[in-house]
């Protein structure tokens, strides 16, 4: 085993592990911390990946900023933090059973059906092109023959969101419940 | 050397947990984090693809494909799931806040 097979291993079993600790915890708080911890664990993957930047992009924004939403509505919401009789609903068997079924579906496609001899190993790319990466991706972003509709687009819906989620979330003067 | 296939078996397990979070939770907070794992999956493949086949000669009349696809989708999707997170949150204490509760199978104001 190589030292690269080694760092994958490790931290894609910390977003396993830590992934199914947030499927199973009877404290949400907790759940949400495990979150975290997966969250981290996928940032090491995008830098086995060499994609620094989305690591870091992932760290900003999935650690810092909607791990911490997520833990300001379990606080807010926390009666619900307790530990209840059960954090599973009914159909807790049946969704375990959809899961593994399109698990061991997915594995299927992925190892026997969809097979590629140049996916076996990642490509050496150039370090300059690497270090190009970053620098392309922001010209592309407002490059009218990349993504700067999609851009403008990816903005609008995060200005939406915002006041939408202002609204909603607005005390209610008469409130019916 | 890492096989491609590696990357996308763990994305496609983290992708099935989180899936049996949004079906097995009863906390809708609970059923929003299962929706974030699997939103972390999806952008583990599109990083991953984009590894493995950025030197692959990009055809010209697509310009969508370029050396940096992968990232500006990985980008987007987060994007989105920030949207997502915050609209959904917001819709929860609404919620919580006329209901008194955060159970999804308690929230059937719809119901017949």
């Amino acid at each position: 085993m190589t030292g690269e097979q080694f760092v994958f291993l490790a931290v894609s079993g910390l977003t396993i592990v830590a992934g199914i600790l947030v499927v199973t915890l009877r404290n949400l708080f907790h759940a949400a911390l495990a979150m975290m911890l997966s969250f981290l664990g996928v940032a090491g993957i995008y830098i086995t990946l060499g994609a620094g930047f989305l690591a870091a992009a992932q760290l900003l924004i999935y650690i810092g900023a909607i791990s911490i939403l997520i833990i300001f509505a379990i606080m807010l919401t926390r009666r619900m933090m307790q530990a209840q009789d059960t954090p599973f609903n009914s159909q807790a068997g049946a969704g375990l059973l959809t899961a593994v079924l399109s698990f061991i579906l997915l594995v299927f496609v992925i190892t026997r059906l969809w097979r590629n001899e140049i996916f076996d190993s990642p490509p050496e790319v150039p370090t300059a092109i690497m270090n190009q990466i970053v620098v392309q991706l922001g010209a592309d972003f407002v490059s009218p023959d990349a993504y700067v509709i999609p851009f403008i687009v990816a903005s609008m819906l995060l200005l939406a969101a915002l006041i939408g989620a202002v609204y909603v979330a607005w005390p209610q003067v008469e409130d019916e419940a | 050397m890492i096989p491609l296939s590696w990357y996308l078996i763990v994305a496609a397990l983290l992708f099935c947990i989180g899936g049996y979070g949004v079906f097995a939770r009863r906390n809708a907070v609970a059923i929003l984090m299962g929706v974030e794992l699997m939103l972390n999956a999806v952008n583990i493949n599109l990083v991953a693809f984009w590894r493995y086949s950025v030197l692959l000669n990009p055809n010209p009349n697509m310009p969508f494909f370029t050396i940096t696809s992968g990232w500006a989708w990985a980008i987007f999707v987060l994007t989105v799931a920030a949207a997502e997170a915050a609209v959904g949150l917001a819709l929860i204490i609404s919620v919580y806040r006329r209901r008194n509760s955060v159970i999804a199978e308690e929230l059937d104001l719809l119901k017949n």
